[in-house]
């Protein structure tokens, strides 16, 4: 079976910083990879780089399309919704708001109706704050509007910049149980950049172990859980 | 934000609108004719500023594009004035667009140095002796004042009022469904975090294009009707300090709330007046300290201060 996500020798730079050094990973129909690494490892790079947020070169292969000279308006139109980095919340605008633009690519009003009360089902606290200015919610309902907006796209892939990022562990807890239902119910992909390892190792199926700009390891999750070396020297716990 | 959805609040100043002209001396009509092309302009700064966070020095210069085009479609092709304001108003607007697509590179400080240079640069090209026979160089140009049509029993100045009152309606109803829609929401997002904006999958070249191209299409329709109702346009007329003056009626208004350029409109026309009947030498003086004062005690400025009072007449009722 051909990956949803096939990513061959990327490299992708900021002007004349390079980040990526030539990266291979890939993403099955269905799974959960997560990329872990410390911070400067490019983790985040990646991800922008796959969006065609910032210059690249490589071949990145999406349900069996090129998009690596795709633009990311029509990236995100195939399919592929972003939870940036440090949640990219509309600070100004409502609750409400922020997740009508999750689907400002879609036209299908009515379906987008039903998709905002999908996202109140999966996050009760969103609906009570509808209308309340995004930019005053704690840090932990930030990151599940930020979640919650990208599934406003209907996605078929999710990637997501460090969602446990500056969150209570409860909360993290919260956040990836629902993560997880979305993998498991709803067929949702994701790519999981992370620097928490526990928690992204414990949801991902796949992992890589991503070092400035290199891929220096990868393998099932399971096994990096319980490789005791790699733990240590590249995960430190 | 505060909207003016109330539509109570709205007839009435509609209606407060409608009849003042009929009680008041013609010089205040023109006065306040004045503050509603204002109102105008500031509304294409805030769709800019306050809704896509792009600043701008250089909106003197649309408001000079608009003005010119109106005056010289009048003088030279006798062109019926109701009919300039939508040639202007195209005319910025593709002035804008094509100013915006260089300018996209340009963020904050900067992007207000390039149209800072826009604003001290028109002047000068309009005084450009071989532009002198469809500008009149310095002299500018004249243009007759319209009198009110069908017979109507009003003034000239009273005409035009309601003409640009008119206007202004339908701009503010225009800007206020634009802020409203998706666009308007694009927009905004772009304001807030560009970086999310674009994951998206918002075109931000395009959104901040357009949104140039928009703003200025305000901007010149009210230079337009500026030249109608000042029947006279001149380039020392548009100089940098017409910028600056519309910066200080968004900001006294309220940065992101489309009712406040009214009190902005009205802030920018009565104020210097104001403080130069309390001296003539030191006017400039005096205008700064009011605007110093009130930036300290009014950082929202009208938006803030209508929100706090609507908010104030709910929990007496």
């Amino acid at each position: 079976m051909t990956p949803l996500l096939q990513v061959r020798d990327l490299h992708a730079s900021y002007g004349s910083t390079r980040v990526l050094h030539g990266l291979d990973f890939a993403l099955e129909e269905k799974g959960v990879t997560t990329l872990l690494g410390g911070n400067g490892a490019g983790k985040t790079t990646t991800l922008r780089a796959l969006c065609g947020m910032i210059e690249r070169r490589g071949e990145i292969t999406f349900a069996g399309r090129s998009i690596a000279r795709a633009s990311t308006e029509d990236i995100v139109r195939m399919g592929v919704a972003h939870v940036p980095d440090g949640r990219g919340t509309f600070v100004r605008l409502t609750v409400e708001e922020n997740l009508e633009l999750g689907a400002i690519t879609r036209r299908d009003r009515r379906a987008i109706a039903a998709d905002l009360e999908r996202v109140y089902g999966y996050f009760p606290i969103l609906q009570k704050r509808r209308s309340q200015q995004a930019g005053t919610l704690s840090g932990g309902e930030q990151q599940m509007l930020a979640i919650g907006r990208a599934l406003m796209l209907r996605p078929r892939l999710m990637l997501l910049d460090e969602p446990s990022f500056g969150l209570a562990p409860r909360v993290v807890q919260e956040l990836f149980a629902i993560l997880s239902t979305l993998n498991k119910d709803e067929g949702v992909s994701l790519l999981l950049v992370e620097q928490n390892a526990t928690v992204a190792l414990d949801l991902a199926d796949h992992a890589y172990l991503v070092e400035t700009g290199r891929i220096v390891f990868s393998g099932a999750a399971r096994d990096i859980r319980q490789n005791e070396k790699i733990r240590r020297s590249y995960l430190g716990y | 934000m505060p909207r003016l959805n109330n539509p109570r609040v709205t007839l009435a100043i509609i209606a407060v609108a409608l009849v003042l002209p009929l009680v008041i001396q013609n010089f205040l009509t023109f006065q306040l004719t004045l503050v509603l092309v204002y109102a105008i302009a500031i509304i294409g700064l805030n769709l800019l500023t306050g809704f896509n966070g792009q600043f701008s020095l250089g909106h003197s210069a649309f408001y000079a594009i608009g003005a010119y085009v109106a005056a010289m479609l009048m003088d030279k092709a006798d062109f019926p004035y109701a009919m300039t304001l939508p040639v202007a108003g195209i005319a910025c607007f593709v002035f804008g667009f094509l100013f915006g697509l260089p300018a996209l590179r340009l963020e904050g400080v900067y992007l207000a140095l390039a149209t800072f240079a826009l604003a001290v640069a028109t002047p000068q090209i309009l005084k450009l002796s071989p532009l002198e026979h469809w500008t009149g160089g310095v002299q500018g140009i004249v243009v007759n004042k319209p009198e009110a049509p069908f017979g109507l029993p009003l003034t000239e100045d009273q005409w035009l009022y309601y003409f640009t009152l008119l206007i202004t309606i339908v701009m503010t109803v225009l800007a206020h469904n634009l802020v409203a829609s998706r666009t308007g929401r694009a927009m905004m997002a772009i304001r807030d975090n560009p970086i999310a904006a674009r994951s998206m999958g918002i075109n931000i070249a395009l959104y901040k294009s357009l949104t140039f191209g928009v703003s200025a299409l305000y901007t010149g329709v009210a230079g337009a009707l500026g030249a109608i109702v000042v029947q006279f346009v001149a380039p020392d007329s548009f100089t940098f300090f017409l910028s600056i003056s519309l910066l200080v009626g968004l900001v006294v208004g309220g940065v992101g709330w489309i009712p406040g350029a009214f009190f902005g409109g009205a802030f920018v026309l009565f104020v210097p007046n104001l403080a130069e009947s309390f001296s003539k030498g030191l006017s400039g003086a005096v205008y700064g300290v009011m605007i110093i004062v009130l930036i300290y005690v009014l950082p929202t400025g009208a938006a803030g201060l209508t929100r706090a009072a609507s908010r104030w007449w709910r929990a007496k009722a």
